[in-house]
């Protein structure tokens, strides 16, 4: 049984927003598979009684106060966007469906 | 076969925090598309977002008044998905560890108290808003709200009516303007409520497949989805079909909830520990200074006021329907007006000035001292109820005090009981019919004759002299 | 013939141009002449600042004359890596979905070492998105290791490695998310630090992979890279994960003794695997420091052997997150074969990322997806708090962790298998320090046969840097050889 099918990596990849071609997809499937294959090492250790490390470091409630910086003024906000029309930025026709 | 609706409510806040929950924009609603945005807000490489303190602690209060516990440990985690709102494609949330869980909130249904268990309140962003209405077929992203605080509290699936639903909803709105956490404007869309809605058979332990309505743009609206809903499943169930499981939205013309089936069918957040943003830790320290400040809360408020004033249920419930009114009412009343005729007024009068103009209480002209200036000078018999009722009006278009109308406009009441006399005497003098009749034993003449005294003095004439006076007057020459 | 400042370090530099020797200005000509002279065989940067750098050089001269400005780096002409946001020029990570893409603000670093006078000549070339190991992954071109043009520089930070040897740049900013700084400097022969996860703000760095990243310092010596992390250091109100910790001044740590400093030997990284040449430089290295006085003890640092799963589960992860938002809405790439919105985002990350870039995404989304986050991404930071652990423990028994920076010094160019998991296996030495937010500096340690530079890392407590310096400044002074510079012309 393969540890990743062109199934999952279509699912994967549809989530991601990628669209791959059918060969890209059959070595990804391959090669992620023997990385996850090779994660699957994790598995000799009992981790049970170990709590995550979700933080790189022990700190807790770093916070900003509440007040008003300046904003960026519109035509710097909209300097590097791929379309726009001086207002707003412009993506295709968005449907209630999407 | 009988049924029963099974209702869970998510309401999102937007909390009114001066600056956004991540970046230091202006959370104002009025700015023309994209001026309310930094490189956080939009998500741009290199930046990373810094908790507004503010946030936590409206979080933490309206945590505290759903009677949630407040979790000593929270945390920020990310929401995976794709649209063009969303800035960063991810959303800055709580799952596991939200801000508050496990509340309630009591409300009232046909005199009935229903308690409506709170499942939790989290922390997150706000999305920015599409615009479809731009020529060329394109549509226009606007940042503006992108970051905006957003309280998300959702109910346990105890509501059972669509009647409970708004009930709960009303409450809601009600103590988070106390609070003053929210603007609650529907309008902006800072207050938006989703039902999920399932219905089963009555004593059947397993809940039904559900549907959530989203998109609903008032809690009437809200409403009357939810009975559309419910009425909908129930004919799906009898027909012996089965409700699929979708989103539904509500179309307000036809008065009905229309499918909105995502093609996107797999819901997979992939939510995982915001790695730029360290735990949140709140003790028991920092819940108590904010439970201390606290405001008292409607129902609270509406039965001190019972207690306190004299005032009867209903009258203490208009006056604390907000916030606001409520502190009009208490600052009138301790600028010196009496409690019962400063309820009235305020209900009354002013109530439907502010209606007709379609004013909030909190940006009324009327200083509440002013209105117990006038109050107390009605009861001192300075003014008639009848010429205040002419001079609230001008004090709620002017904004200036009654006293200063009153010289200008000659509106003291006449109590100089010499000068009545003279007047009724004339008034006698000029209607000498309707006098003979009182003497003859119509007592109904009496009423022509004040009559014509009120509008020979325009109305200033104190009614209750004014009438002693004729009767004096009449029986004299008799 | 002219004098050839951009041989000397950034320490001399300063002292020179506030000494009046040099102008600021005529340091920088120096600088940018070499970089005419030798980029085209190193290709180091992918923009050159050639005007603004001369204009900055002139206002850092007014200001020593005028003001009396002081600065710490002043007249020191840097290189900074394309990761790092910068209102000059572009911020491209060496991708094709940001090409173009200039940034509104300028990093913290960036701000920190401007306001302490230095001269930025241009943004270096990396791997695409800080992804790999050898600067091959980057759309933009290929860098040459200066030692050797046939050789790759190391990665991610290669264009900044080599500019710092090439004498193209007296230092260089970059970034280390799983030794992309320790290994080109390894490569190169510079000096090159990973800070503690921290100690420096991240604000401005684009995130490969957010818990995991930290900036730093490429210099030739190791006062310079004391220099550079003073300048750097210290929270920032913008990075909550930065440190409110006081900054030393690090050059306290230079010109110390390190008698009776313990030096620790993980076994689990001295094994078989280890051979030839860098297992001699290491272990020489690590005589000349017991002939300081410093006294060797093994340590232990038994899972060693789970770093690679765990690192390569949390980096794609984190990853997959951090570079959804390069979607062509608000800047970048979007495909003009998009006519609607699911095309306008399949087809612009699919054009815009590289095969590395997308490969990891996809792995990335792949352990956080349904079902398998328990058991990828849950489980691997439950190994992350062991492994951190294990560092904890092995420096209650020593002062600093001596390791190689890589198995291997610096491979051809296009040698690497297509394996992708074999590419992975060579970050072994230096991935655990980014799991266990530790600070880790690279250092030459001498030369293969072939003439190219060895890379020996010392690893020290969370914000110990300080002994990480002195050791390193130590071991720099007594090491017996000189690194001298490329045979490059
Ligand atoms: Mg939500
Ligand atoms: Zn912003």
């Amino acid at each position: 049984m393969p540890k990743l099918t062109v199934k999952d990596v279509e699912y994967v990849a549809e989530l991601a927003h990628l669209t791959l071609d059918g060969a890209t997809k059959e070595r990804l499937a391959q090669e992620l598979g023997s990385i996850l294959e090779y994660m699957d090492k994790l598995n000799e250790l009992d981790t049970s009684q170990v709590e995550p490390m979700m933080h790189a470091l022990e700190m807790t409630n770093i916070f900003r106060c509440d007040e008003v910086q300046p904003s960026l003024s519109r035509d710097v906000a909209l300097q590097n966007a791929p379309k726009t029309d001086g207002e707003y930025f412009l993506v295709p026709k968005i449907l209630d469906t999407e | 076969m009988d049924y029963e609706a099974v209702i869970g409510l998510e309401v999102h806040v937007e909390l009114n925090t001066n600056s956004k929950m991540f970046c230091g924009c202006s959370t104002t609603f009025h700015a023309p598309p994209n001026t309310c945005v930094c490189p956080v807000c939009l998500g741009m490489p290199g930046v990373l977002p810094a908790i507004n303190r503010k946030a936590v602690e409206y979080g933490i209060a309206v945590g505290l008044v759903l009677n949630c516990t407040i979790s000593k440990w929270s945390k920020m985690d990310r929401k995976n998905y794709f649209y063009p709102d969303l800035a960063k494609n991810y959303q800055i949330s709580q799952y596991d560890l939200p801000l508050a869980y496990g509340g309630w909130l009591d409300v009232e249904v046909d005199g009935r108290t229903k308690r409506i268990g709170i499942t939790r309140a989290h922390l997150e962003e706000d999305t920015a808003r599409n615009t479809h209405t731009l020529g060329g077929g394109d549509s226009g992203v606007d940042f503006n709200r992108s970051g905006v605080p957003l309280l998300e509290i959702v109910t346990e699936p105890d509501i059972r009516s669509a009647q409970e639903a708004y009930a709960y909803l009303t409450l809601l709105k009600q103590i988070l303007s106390y609070l003053g956490v929210s603007d609650c404007n529907m309008e902006e869309g800072s207050l938006r409520a989703e039902a999920n809605v399932s219905v089963r058979r009555v004593g059947d332990p397993k809940l039904g497949v559900k549907t959530e309505i989203k998109n609903v743009a008032s809690f009437s609206g809200t409403y009357k989805a939810i009975e559309y809903e419910i009425a909908r499943q129930i004919s799906v169930l009898s027909r012996g079909e089965s409700v699929v499981q979708e989103t539904r939205g509500w179309d307000p013309d036809r008065g009905i909830t229309v499918s909105q089936r995502s093609k996107e069918s797999a819901h997979d957040y992939r939510y995982f520990p915001e790695p730029d943003l360290v735990p949140i830790a709140v003790n028991d320290e920092w819940v108590e200074k904010i439970r201390a400040s606290l405001p008292e809360l409607p129902r609270a408020r509406k039965q001190r006021f019972v207690t306190q004033y004299s005032l009867s249920e209903y009258d203490a419930g208009v006056l604390t329907t907000t916030r606001a009114m409520a502190e009009y009412f208490e600052e009138t009343v301790r600028a010196g007006a009496p409690p019962k005729p400063a309820a009235n007024w305020i209900m009354g009068d002013l109530q439907a000035l502010l209606t007709e103009s379609k004013q909030e209480i909190s940006s009324c002209r009327i200083a509440p001292s002013d209105l117990a200036e006038m109050i107390i000078l009605i009861e001192k018999g300075t003014i008639s109820g009848k010429i205040a009722k002419d001079l609230l009006p001008e004090m709620f278009a002017t904004g200036s005090p009654p006293d200063k109308l009153i010289k200008e406009k000659n509106l003291v009441q006449l109590s100089d009981i010499s000068e009545l006399e003279s007047i009724a005497r004339e008034v006698i003098a000029a209607n000498p019919g309707p006098a003979a009749d009182y003497r003859a034993g119509k007592t109904k003449a009496l009423g022509f004759l004040v009559g014509q005294l009120m509008k020979a003095t325009q109305g200033r004439a104190n009614p209750k002299l004014a009438n002693e006076l004729l009767i004096k007057e009449l029986n004299k020459i008799s | 013939m002219a004098k050839e400042w951009f041989r000397l370090t950034a320490h001399e530099i300063r002292d020179a141009v506030l000494g009046g020797a040099v102008s600021a200005e005529e340091v920088t000509r120096s600088f940018l002449s070499r970089i005419e002279q030798v980029d085209s065989k190193v290709c180091a940067y992918v923009d050159v600042w050639r005007d603004a750098a001369i204009s900055r050089a002139r206002e850092i001269d007014a200001r020593i004359r005028k003001e009396g400005f002081r600065g710490a780096l002043a007249g020191v002409p840097i290189s900074i890596k394309d990761v790092l946001c910068t209102k000059q020029g572009y911020t491209t990570c060496c991708s094709k979905i940001l090409r173009g893409y200039r940034s509104p603000f300028d990093a913290t670093v960036v701000e920190r070492l401007w306001e302490a006078g230095a001269i930025f000549l241009g943004k270096t070339n990396m791997d695409e998105f800080a992804m790999g190991s050898s600067t091959e992954n980057s759309a933009v071109q290929l860098t040459r290791n200066p030692w050797n043009l046939d050789y790759v520089p190391g990665g991610s930070s290669g264009g900044s490695a080599a500019s710092v040897a090439a004498d193209e740049a007296a230092c260089s900013l970059g970034s280390d998310t799983g030794g992309s700084i320790r290994q080109p400097a390894a490569c190169c022969g510079c000096v090159g630090l990973k800070p503690t996860y921290g100690r420096v703000s991240r604000y401005g760095l684009v995130a490969f992979a957010s818990s995991l990243d930290q900036i730093g310092p490429f210099t030739k010596d190791v006062e310079d890279c004391a220099l550079m992390l003073g300048t750097i250091a210290g929270r920032d109100p913008r990075d909550s994960t930065s440190v409110d910790l006081p900054v030393p001044d690090y050059c306290q740590a230079l010109n110390k003794d390190i008698k009776g400093l313990r030096v620790g030997m993980p076994r689990e990284y001295f094994t078989e695997a280890l051979g030839g040449e860098v297992r001699e430089k290491i272990e020489e290295a690590i005589r000349s420091l017991e002939k300081l006085g410093a006294e060797v003890v093994e340590v232990r640092l038994p899972h060693t052997e789970y770093a690679i799963a765990v690192y390569y589960i949390i980096c794609t992860a984190e990853a997959s997150a951090n570079l959804a938002r390069f979607d062509g809405v608000r800047y970048g790439y979007r495909s003009p074969r998009a006519t609607d919105m699911r095309q306008m985002y399949h087809l612009s990350r699919s054009e815009g990322f590289g095969p590395e870039v997308r490969r990891r995404i996809i792995l990335g989304t792949y352990v956080l997806s349904s079902g398998y986050y328990d058991a990828y991404y849950l489980k691997a930071q439950k190994v992350r708090s062991l492994i951190r652990q294990d560092f904890v423990k092995a420096f209650e028994m020593c002062d600093v962790i001596v390791t190689p920076t890589s198995p291997t010094p610096a491979f051809r160019i296009g040698e690497k298998t297509d394996d992708p998991l074999q590419m992975y296996l060579s970050d072994i030495y230096t991935i655990s320090v980014n799991l266990a937010a530790i600070p880790g500096l690279s250092m030459p340690c001498g030369f293969t046969k072939g003439g190219l530079p060895v890379g020996l890392q010392l690893l020290g407590k969370h914000f110990d840097e300080m002994t990480l310096l002195r050791v390193a400044d130590a071991y720099e002074k007594n090491r017996g050889f000189d690194i001298g510079h490329p045979p490059i012309n």
